[in-house]
Order: structure tokens, then C-alpha cells, then sequence
């Protein structure tokens, strides 16, 4: 439905679907628009929509223009915002939902860096139980490919290098690295927790 | 009158024997003030020392009594003589404490302290012991003007007391505006959703209390009277025309909702599905708990409500200010619809949110139920297929937005019922008199002076529940806007007001602020020009004129400030215990210093309610102020009369302050228009002062609140060094 | 002194080679001195971090987090797990209040435990080790190990953001915490308590993303340490500590600034104080040496 539409607008349907599917989402309605939030964020001043603003394009029936959004991706998780709420929202958590459940649906913004380095950790210390910080990063760098990820390796080579000589990056983690004895135990653990989710999302219903 | 028979009661203590020559005071008081009967006492307000003194006073018959140690404001509670005239002298706040320090300290204090003895003997010799109001009258009946939840409490509650009470209603029905409502806003923990109104069981308690009567479907025809002996000639629905004879007036007439259809581009009057809120309740009481339809019976699946709708208005075409209720009305409202139906879209559109105290637990229990709050401002509300088009400005989004709607609830504001705005002139007053509420027979006009916007507010700050009629309280949304328990509330401070007027008028007291006083305005007649200038200033329209234009001071209406007194020409107003010769006398009683000795002195006249307190609290504090400067407290700036300052500047005095409270719209006065008046006949004084040949800063008036404690030594100072600098008045030695 | 048990989460980053590795190396100086044993969680796994919030669905990262706990539980009966990342803190700690907070929830966390065969019952609870230091030892205690107080030392303490929010060392204000200036005094060195930034955020995870915001936190920190006459920077956090300490020359290279503040923790500033050799206290793990924390370590 487009969003010029007016017959959604400000209607309780794009709300309720936060309030079911997003962590903290429910706490959406509860904000005063004081925008205490808003002037609380480190990174405020590059959100194209503030916090503030994205609670009331929630209200408002904006879902395109929220689920898409760059800002959420913005969060840098200080919990700044969270602490200052007059009304305790966590808006740490509801930004971090949001953007989860923008990529849930595919509508997160693509080479959005943020979101695939987001996605890299999960995946990075969920297969072995341990963050394999080299790969990790090589990772990071190397997502647009190889080009683009020798450029940033080697803008970061005196980075590297003192780090390695102070004994804080190990090169041999590209092969091998820390890991978890029951790693396979937590692959089934998780897996069974997804497992879960979907079964409580299909008991509520939607 | 009797004899009199003085005597003085010099307090040593709190420092003041050892700052001062009491041996040469003492002489002071003897051969200059004649005061019979004369001690020291090292502690006058000691236990030992009061029941001395009482003893005394009955062996020696005594009549008048000088303390003279602390301020009269001070150990009021010690030195209570009744029966006694009552003079004191400020040597402790006014000399000891103020007195800058210095070489000349001493010398200083000493001609200081020795000024205000010889004011206060001459003083205590023009006092007359009060007498109280002789026309004095004792109806303790309450007559109750407006049968809503304001009338109905206030009538209650005075009722309740052992008053009679006496409602007079408009409507053929008691209850007024909450009779009509669904449910009301919360006004007690846990402000979570909307309460029953509870105005049946009012209704009906007012129906069977033995003490309370009503009139349904009756007007006022005339108020004439005064606290104690009102007569209210009152139109009945089945009696014809009656009589109620009462002591006191609460007129709890109300409001109207402000009409929806001067807000066409709301959509007022354009379209049926654009109602206020009163028309909300209707349709909700309608409904009864079931979901809520339109008139048309179509069920509203979206509401807008609309906030401000013509309040805080800029522009000047609509009401100005807010009506307080209105978010909190919307918000109760808002939750009638998810009551019956929780997927209802009920949008509050609001630029400012306003739910004060613990309104703010009732907005959230609005969120938490579902309402939307969006900040934008409404621009228009158009048809839109069978429903309503609302376009508005997000506030928050900063974009021009709509939402379409089934129905919607402007929220209008309150527009007080108070009758004829008397401040009108004359002529426009005349063609509005249809609506008078009260018809008062006062020479000042018929109805209640309003403070703002036709509100019979007084004086927030100063006076809660007066009014500027005495004996006559409104209560509820006619003197401010106001809600439900609000309204209550003041209905029942305005019932003990009503109260406290009939029981004070029984015994020919005053009221609020010089509560208790027994003194009244005595006027001399047969010196009087008919000049009417009290009639017209005096700021409680308790003087009426008769048909000769002589004044016709109805005692039990006068609140004592004195301003028929500073406003008479020809002196002839006085009280026992305040008159032109009890401070014309202080002003002529000083040992004036030669024009050479470069000892100005400056006369200080005080507004006792803020002014002097302020002067007290600033030698409480520690703060210094000239020594060359003489204070009197006056009931109110407006008493002064322009004698007091001519015969001071003829008297050689250098200078006059007057220190009076704020003026104008946001006056502090306590009898709100003295320091007004006083400031207007100030004005004219420049032409004596040239007549006299003296500079014009010789006479100057300041703003003082009672906060001044800091400022106020400052003015002093810095006027006397003007003193100094302009010199010495010519007019010494003259007198 | 008596001995103190705890079951402690190191957290990846503290492991060998990894980008905090010397701040394990001086906490483990702190312990001994101090009598606090930690016995390391077995098999402890990755808490998620704030970042895996794209990846991980909310009940997998409290999944992941329960294991620890769970795991606490079963190996270290009655200890409380403590982690020395101001992440894995905060992610743990999280984790525990909702679980303990919501019946339900805790069931459906437990049942996808059982297939890994754990159990969390909600008892362990979570601590940072400086709220350990504050609230289980007490600033007298922590200052008696001192024999090289670090005086004319003048530190900026950056708290940063996770140490410091939602959760905090009860009793600190979240706009100025004061701890983390006690136990710079408690190592006899000087706090400088008009230190503007204590409390900024340094980007955290979004240093790597968004190295340009980022970088422009991380020169605000530490243009505002060196206003202040600072020394060095010292802080709780390893993500702070590597964003901070790491980008000095990026933004130097960058914008021709000529940034080289130590930035180090409040571990190694104990360790040093309680006459650790510079290895010992990790000082041997950075960029940007912390020469005059070096010097005093080194002088006998």
C-alpha cells in the first residue's frame, strides 16, 4: 500500500505488527516524543530519522520508509538514549529489532556495512563458539570483494602490524583459532532455539 | 468619647539598652508625647511581663498603649490587648537592626529611634479604640448561584457546616454540564481509566438535605445588600417572583463550551461528524458502554480529536487561553472507544500536551491502551465519502499529513458564564445588562469585576476564592478553567469562604486582608462635595451613592484598605484606628534638623502587606539601609492622601518614597487597585511640587514585592544619596 | 587475606592473540595479589556481543548466553560469573535479568539448552570485575597491594559506554560515574576529575563500519585527555580500550594530527602499582606504549 495513501495513515496496523514482531516493540506507543533520545545519540546528527522520529513514523503508518531505513543500522549500542528515557523505553533494543526485522524481510538496505558486519559476528562466533577476530575482520573488508578488501587491508597495515607485534591479532587464526569443545552442541542449542521462536510466533498467531 | 489614658512600655531587650539612651527616650516620652504612665521593661513580650501589663491596665484604667521595641509585626501574639488602642514603635527591625554600622552609628540610632518614639506617642493619641460595624448583620444563610457539580458541592458543603443553603438554577434540572457526561476523568490513584461522574448521588444528597433548598428554572432579578443581609429577588419556575434573604453569595454559574461553529475550517458547524466534546459524551452516554456510534448510526472505526480547537489562539479571533480540561477530556474520551472496542484508531492530534500532576499516569495509561498521540498542528477537516478528512502538519515528522476519520471531537474551550463585563463603558455595559447573572444594585455595576477574558478570577497568588465583591465567591470553571475535580475542590474553599464572610459580617469584622479588623470607614457628611471620587475607586464597590450623590458606605462590603480615604479631597473619610490625622500627625511629630546639619530626612510611607514586611525581613537579614529615613505603614498605597505629602514637604521632610505593590494587569496589590489609584493621583503631584518651588524627585514611587528584601535597602540609599545630591528642601524652618 | 571464588567469562577477545589479551594477563597480576581466584568457565562460549543482533534472533543470543550461566551453574555451584568485557557483561547480565524476570521464558531457554544438556536454574549472577573490585573488596583493600604508588601520574578515566549503561556499578550515576577515578587514586596516581569525555561513546562495534564517525569519537576522547594534561587514558572496557588506543594513527594519517595517548586498564595501572613487572602487567601489549606506566614498572 503506498504510503501517499492517507486511509493508512496513522492507523494502528504498521504499530501492531512492531508491537508482535519486533524486540522491545511494544514499548513503541509509550513514547512521548520528547526527543531526549534524539539529542542522546552519539551518531544523532547522521541518522536520517532519529529515534524520536522513527517512533512517530511507526505511529504515523510509515512501514516502507522505517523498515528501510539506513538509521537504524546507525546504533552503536552506548545505550545513551536507553538511560535518558523519561519513559524507559529500551531504545537501544527497539533499534536493534527494527533493523533485525528489516533484514528478517529482506528490506534492510543491501552493502549496508553495519548490517553485514552484524551478520558476519553471528555467523563468525556461532561457528565455533568463539569469535575468530581475524577472519573477522578479513571478512569485513573483503565483503565487496577482492579488490575493494586489499584496499582496506592495506589502509590498515600499520594497524596490523602493531597489533601483532604487541600480540593482540594471531595470523594463524585463518586456519585454526579458538574454539568451543561442544561447538556442535551449541549449533543444535540454537538451532533448537529458532526452533522455538517459530513455534511461539505460529501459537499468537498473525 | 471617654477619657483617655496613655501609657508606654520601653523594651530594653534584644540589644536595644545597650544601643540606645533610654534615659533620654524616656524623657521624650514624657514631656514631648505626654504619655502618662511610662516603665522600662527588659523583656516586654516575657510571660511575666505581658500579665504584668494586663494587670496594670485593668488597675489603671489605661485606654491607649505604646510598645515600643520590635516591629508591629512581631510578637503580635504577646502584645494582643483587646479592648486597648494599640500603638507600636520599631526600634528593634526599624533602628537597631537597619542602622548602618559606622562612626556615627550611635548618633544616629539614637535621633532615629528618638523620631520614631515621638511618631508613635502622636499616633497613640489619634487612635480610637474600634467599635465594629454597627450596622452590622448576622444571616448565615448562603444562597448558591448555578446548580452543577460546582453549585451542588458548594451548596453541600455549606449546608454540611449547619448553613442553610438556597440554589438558584437555571435549568429545570440539577446537575449541570457533568450530568451530561459518560464517565469523568480520574482524580485519584490509580488515574488509569475513566471513573463514574458521581453527580447523581450529589443530585440527590442536595435533594434531601434538610438545609438545602432549590429553585429550578430560576433567574436573579436583583441583589441588593451586603454581607450579612443580602436580598435576592429571585424569577421561579413555580412560585413566581420570591425573596431570598441570605448572608453570602457563591456564584457557580459555569461555563459554555466555546462554539464549534465559529471553527468552519474544522469543520463546525459544516459537518455533522464534527462534534465537540460535550456532543462526544451524549454520543458515549448513548452508546452506553457499547461500541460508539454516529448519529447516522454508522460505528466510528477512526476518531480524530482535535486539541486547542479555538483556544490559545493567536490571531485574536478565539479564545486565548487554555481551558486546562480539554486534554485530559480527549484522553478519557479516547478511551470510551477502546473500552468498548480495543482496534478502534483513536488519534490525539495536540501541539502541546497538557496533563498536569497526575494526569501524566492518565496519558499513559492512555498509550498503554492503544490511543495514538501524534504532535501536529490541524489545518483543515473536509467531507470525505461518509466520513471526514483531517490534514494537519506533523510536528514531529515536519510533513503535511491527513488522516481520514468516521468522526471528530474538536476540543473546544471553556468560555466563563459571569454575567456583564462592568469595565465595559457604560453604553455597551447597557446594551449587554440582559446578561447580568447576578444583577447586583451596586453603584459599580451588576455583576462581578473579571480578571482576564471574563473570568471573575481576583487574585491567584494573593486571594484564592475572592472575588472583588465582598460576600459574593464564584467557584468552578466562572472563575478560572477548570475540571470536574478541580471545580469541586474550589466549590468547597469558596462555601468556607462564604462561610467565614457571614460569620465575620455577624460581628462587624473584616474580612481577608485585614481580617478581624473592627475599624470601618466613618464618614463625616456634612463636609463631603459629593464628589463621588469614592464611589468610583473604591475597589470593592462597597459604596453606593444616594440620590443626592452623597456616598452610602455599606460597612460589611468594605475590605478596610483606605482608599476612599487617600481618595477624599476633603478628608472627611477616616477609620478609628487609621485616619489622615493618625499619620498626618507621625509626619509633623519629628525634630526636624536644620538645613545645614546634611541630615535629610525622608519620609517612607509602606504598603504594610509587602513593603514593610520586606523592610523587616531585610534588617532580619543583616542588609543596611540610610538612617536618615523615617517609615510609616499604610494599609495600601491607595490610603495615602496627598495631605500627608504636602504637609511633609512643608514640614521640611527632603523627600517622600512611597512604596507600593505592583500594578496593572499583573497587579500584586492587595486590594488590587490601591497602588493603581495611588500612582494615578501621584501623577498630579508634580504641579504642588512646582507650585512649591521643589524639585520633582522629592516625591517618588516605587513597585515593592515582599521578595524586595535585597533591592529594597538599595532604592533607600540610593534615594537618599539623590536627597544629597539635589540638597537640603528649602522649606526647613518654615513649619 | 581469605580467598574469594568467582566462575570467570574471559570473553574471545581476552584469549591469546586476541585483541585484549594483555588485559587478561593483568587482571590475572590483580587476582593473585588480591586473593580472588577466578576458575575459568569450561567450555564458555561467545556472548553475541550487541552487534550479532542481525544474525542471532533474541532467543539465540539468550540462548548463547544461558549456556555460560548454565554452565557456571553446573561446574562452579554458588560462585558468581564474572566477566571482564564490558560485552560479554552487559550481554550476560541481560540475558540473566530477562530469564530470571519471565517463567516462560526461561522454559523456552531451557528447553534448547537440553540439547546441548544444560540447565539454567537462574541462580549465577553476573558481576564485572570491577564491580567486584568496588563492591567485594572495597578501595582500602585495593590500595594495601600498593608498593609503587603512582604518584604524579595524571589519568583521564574513560568508562565509555557497556561498563557504564543500562546496568552501571550500582550507586554511579550514569553522566559521571566516579569509581574509575578511586581506583586510579587507589594506585596512588591523579584522576583528572574535569575530564569531559568519561562517559562518550567510542562507536564501539561501528569503528570497523563506520570508521569515520567513529574516528571522530575516538579524537574527541582523546583531544579532550590531552586538554586535560593527561598522561594517559585508562579504562574498563577491551572494545574501548582497542578503538581508542588503535585509530590514534589512522586519524593522524588522515588529519595530520599528531595523537599518541596511551590508552590502558585499570588492571595494568593496579598490577603496575602492586609492583608487577611490565610483562606482567601486560604493558607489553600495545601500540602506543605507556612509557611513563612502563618507567615505574621497570624502577626497582
Amino acid at each position: 500500500m503506498s504510503e501517499a495513501d492517507h486511509s493508512s495513515a496513522y492507523r494502528r496496523e504498521f504499530l501492531a505488527e512492531v508491537e508482535r514482531e519486533v524486540e522491545g516493540g511494544t514499548w513503541v506507543k509509550m513514547c512521548m516524543q520528547c526527543g531526549v533520545c534524539a539529542g542522546s545519540c552519539p551518531f544523532g546528527p547522521h541518522w536520517e530519522h532519529s529515534p524520536q522520529k522513527i517512533f512517530m513514523m511507526i505511529r504515523a503508518g510509515q512501514r516502507e520508509a522505517v523498515l528501510r531505513s539506513e538509521s537504524m543500522w546507525l546504533c552503536t549500542s552506548c545505550y545513551n538514549c536507553v538511560v535518558r528515557c523519561p519513559r524507559q523505553l529500551p531504545v537501544t533494543h527497539i533499534m536493534h529489532g527494527l533493523a533485525s526485522y528489516a533484514q528478517k524481510l529482506g528490506l534492510a538496505p543491501k552493502l549496508q556495512a553495519t548490517r553485514d558486519f552484524s551478520l558476519q559476528f553471528w555467523e563468525n562466533c556461532t561457528r565455533t563458539g568463539r569469535v575468530n577476530e581475524m577472519r573477522l575482520t578479513l571478512g569485513l573488508y573483503f565483503r565487496e570483494g577482492l579488490v575493494a578488501g586489499f584496499k582496506q587491508a592495506w589502509a590498515m597495515r600499520t594497524v596490523a602490524w602493531g597489533l601483532l607485534r604487541a600480540g593482540r591479532l594471531n595470523p594463524a587464526e585463518l586456519v585454526g583459532g579458538h574454539r568451543c569443545a561442544d561447538a556442535n552442541g551449541i549449533k543444535a542449542m540454537l538451532a533448537k532455539a529458532r526452533e522455538i521462536e517459530a513455534r511461539r510466533k505460529a501459537q499468537h498467531g498473525h | 468619647m471617654s477619657e483617655i489614658k496613655t501609657a508606654a512600655v520601653l523594651c530594653t531587650g534584644c540589644g536595644i539598652g545597650e544601643a540606645l539612651d533610654l534615659k533620654e527616650l524616656a524623657r521624650i516620652a514624657q514631656k514631648e508625647g505626654k504619655i502618662g504612665v511610662l516603665r522600662e521593661d527588659p523583656q516586654a513580650c516575657s510571660a511575666a511581663s505581658v500579665a504584668a501589663l494586663h494587670a496594670e491596665i485593668q488597675e489603671q484604667g489605661l485606654t491607649h498603649l505604646l510598645i515600643a521595641g520590635c516591629s508591629r509585626r512581631a510578637k503580635t501574639e504577646a502584645f494582643n490587648f483587646p479592648g486597648l488602642a494599640l500603638a507600636r514603635c520599631n526600634w528593634r527591625e526599624g533602628v537597631l537592626w537597619s542602622v548602618p554600622e559606622g562612626e556615627n552609628a550611635p548618633e544616629l540610632r539614637q535621633e532615629m529611634a528618638a523620631d520614631y518614639l515621638r511618631m508613635g506617642c502622636a499616633e497613640l493619641k489619634k487612635l480610637k479604640l474600634p467599635q465594629a460595624n454597627p450596622k452590622a448583620a448576622g444571616n448565615r444563610r448562603i444562597l448558591v448561584l448555578g446548580g452543577g457539580a460546582s453549585g451542588l458541592t458548594a451548596a453541600l458543603a455549606a449546608a454540611d457546616m449547619g448553613h442553610e443553603a438556597v440554589i438558584v438554577e437555571i435549568a429545570p434540572q440539577l446537575g449541570g454540564w457533568a450530568a451530561q457526561w459518560w464517565r469523568r476523568t480520574p482524580w485519584r490513584a490509580p488515574y488509569a481509566v475513566p471513573q463514574p461522574t458521581g453527580i447523581d448521588e450529589l443530585v440527590r444528597r442536595a435533594a434531601d438535605h434538610p438545609l438545602l433548598r432549590c429553585h429550578l428554572g430560576a433567574t436573579v432579578l436583583e441583589t441588593r445588600g451586603a454581607p450579612g443581609r443580602f436580598s435576592v429577588d429571585i424569577a421561579t419556575a413555580d412560585q413566581g417572583q420570591i425573596t431570598e434573604e441570605v448572608g453570602a453569595i457563591i456564584q457557580a454559574t459555569g461555563f459554555t463550551p466555546y462554539p464549534i461553529e465559529r471553527l468552519p475550517e474544522l469543520g463546525g458547524g459544516m459537518s455533522p461528524w464534527v462534534i465537540d466534546q460535550a456532543g462526544l459524551e451524549s454520543l458515549a452516554r448513548a452508546s452506553d458502554g457499547a461500541p460508539i456510534r454516529r448519529g447516522d448510526g454508522r460505528p466510528v472505526r477512526t476518531v480524530v480529536f482535535i486539541q486547542c480547537a479555538g483556544q490559545r489562539d493567536a490571531t485574536g479571533r478565539h479564545l486565548a487561553y487554555c481551558s486546562g480540561h480539554c486534554c485530559a477530556t480527549s484522553v478519557k474520551q479516547a478511551m470510551y472507544f477502546k473500552a468498548a472496542q480495543s482496534d478502534v484508531d483513536t488519534v490525539v492530534l495536540y501541539t502541546d500536551l497538557r496533563l498536569p500532576g497526575m494526569g501524566e499516569d492518565f496519558y499513559r495509561s492512555a498509550q498503554t491502551q492503544g490511543v495514538t498521540f501524534v504532535k501536529g498542528e490541524a489545518k483543515a477537516v473536509t467531507p470525505q465519502g461518509e466520513g471526514l478528512r483531517v490534514a494537519f502538519r506533523d510536528l514531529i515528522l515536519d510533513t503535511d499529513s491527513a488522516v481520514e476519520a468516521d468522526l471528530v471531537v474538536l476540543a473546544t474551550g471553556q468560555v466563563p458564564r459571569s454575567g456583564t463585563d462592568i469595565d465595559l463603558p457604560e453604553e455597551e455595559r447597557a446594551v449587554a445588562a440582559a446578561n447580568s447573572v447576578l444583577k447586583l444594585a451596586y453603584r459599580q455595576g451588576p455583576d462581578l469585576p473579571q480578571l482576564k477574558y471574563g473570568f471573575t478570577d481576583s487574585h491567584f497568588i494573593c486571594f484564592p476564592y475572592e472575588t472583588r465583591r465582598t460576600g459574593i465567591y464564584s467557584a468552578g470553571p466562572v472563575r478560572r478553567p477548570m475540571d470536574l475535580a478541580q471545580a469541586m475542590e474550589d466549590a468547597t474553599g469558596a462555601a468556607l469562604k462564604a462561610i467565614q464572610a457571614v460569620e465575620s459580617a455577624a460581628q462587624g469584622r473584616a474580612l481577608h486582608p485585614r481580617s478581624g479588623d473592627l475599624s470601618y470607614p466613618m464618614v463625616r457628611l456634612e463636609g463631603c462635595t459629593q464628589c463621588k471620587r469614592c464611589t468610583v475607586e473604591c475597589p470593592f464597590g462597597a459604596i453606593d451613592e444616594d440620590e443626592n450623590r452623597y456616598p452610602v458606605f455599606n460597612e460589611s462590603r468594605c475590605r478596610r484598605c483606605g482608599t476612599c480615604m487617600g481618595a477624599c479631597p476633603v478628608r472627611v473619610i477616616s477609620f478609628e484606628n487609621y485616619s489622615v490625622d493618625t499619620v498626618g500627625s507621625q509626619i509633623k511629630s519629628i525634630d526636624m534638623p536644620d538645613e545645614f546639619s546634611e541630615k535629610p530626612r525622608v519620609l517612607v510611607l509602606a504598603c504594610e502587606n509587602d513593603a514593610y514586611p520586606a523592610l523587616d525581613t531585610a534588617a532580619m537579614q543583616g542588609r543596611r539601609y540610610s538612617a536618615f529615613v523615617r517609615v510609616i505603614p499604610v494599609r495600601c498605597l491607595g490610603s495615602v492622601n496627598t495631605i500627608w505629602i504636602t504637609d511633609a514637604l512643608n514640614g521640611g521632610w527632603d523627600g517622600v518614597m512611597l512604596l507600593g505593590c505592583k500594578k496593572g494587569e499583573d497587579y500584586q496589590c492587595h486590594f488590587v487597585r490601591g497602588s493603581e489609584m495611588a500612582a494615578y493621583r501621584l501623577s498630579k503631584i508634580e504641579d504642588t511640587l512646582k507650585q512649591m518651588g521643589l524639585e520633582p524627585e522629592r516625591v517618588a514611587t516605587y513597585e515593592v514585592a515582599i521578595t524586595d528584601v535585597e533591592r529594597l535597602p538599595r532604592l533607600i540609599d540610593e534615594y537618599v544619596a539623590k536627597m544629597f545630591e539635589i540638597g537640603m528642601s528649602p522649606m526647613k524652618g518654615f513649619a | 587475606m581469605a580467598e574469594k571464588n568467582y566462575a570467570f567469562y574471559p570473553g574471545c577477545s581476552s584469549q591469546k592473540g586476541a585483541s585484549a589479551a594483555n588485559y587478561l594477563t593483568s587482571v590475572n597480576a590483580v587476582c593473585n595479589k588480591l586473593a580472588l581466584r577466578l576458575t575459568a568457565i569450561p567450555d564458555w562460549n561467545c556472548c553475541g556481543a550487541s552487534i550479532s543482533y542481525a544474525g542471532g534472533s533474541e532467543l539465540s543470543r539468550q540462548v548463547l548466553n544461558a549456556r555460560n550461566l548454565a554452565l557456571a551453574e553446573k561446574h562452579l555451584p554458588g560462585q558468581d560469573v564474572v566477566a571482564t568485557c564490558a560485552a560479554c557483561w552487559l550481554a550476560a547480565r541481560e540475558t540473566r535479568e530477562q530469564l530470571v524476570a519471565s517463567e516462560p521464558l526461561r522454559a523456552d531457554a531451557n528447553e534448547a539448552l537440553e540439547v546441548a544438556g544444560l540447565e539454567y536454574q537462574g541462580k549465577a549472577k553476573v558481576r564485572h570485575m570491577v564491580e567486584v573490585l568496588i563492591e567485594d573488596l572495597g578501595l582500602e583493600t585495593l590500595a594495601k597491594p600498593v608498593v609503587k604508588a603512582l604518584e604524579g601520574l595524571k589519568i583521564a578515566g574513560y568508562v565509555g559506554c557497556q561498563t557504564n549503561r543500562p546496568f552501571g556499578i550500582a550507586g554511579e550515576s550514569f553522566e559521571n560515574p566516579q569509581y574509575l577515578d578511586r581506583l586510579i587514586e587507589a594506585a596512588g596516581a591523579t584522576a583528572l576529575s574535569d575530564y569531559d569525555q568519561k562517559v562518550t561513546c567510542c562507536g564501539g562495534a561501528l569503528a570497523f563500519t563506520e570508521p569515520e564517525k567513529s574516528q571522530a569519537q575516538i579524537k574527541m576522547i582523546v583531544e579532550s585527555a590531552y586538554d586535560q594534561g593527561a598522561d594517559m587514558i585508562v579504562t574498563p572496557c577491551p572494545l574501548c580500550q582497542a578503538n581508542v588506543e588503535v585509530y590514534q594513527s589512522q586519524i593522524n594519517e588522515k588529519q595530520g594530527t599528531k595523537l599518541n595517548m596511551p590508552v590502558v586498564y585499570y588492571s595494568e595501572l593496579l598490577a603496575t602499582a602492586y609492583g608487577a613487572s611490565a610483562k606482567e602487567a601486560g604493558l607489553d601489549g600495545h601500540l602506543i606504549a605507556p612509557d611513563k606506566l612502563i618507567d615505574a614498572a621497570e624502577k626497582r
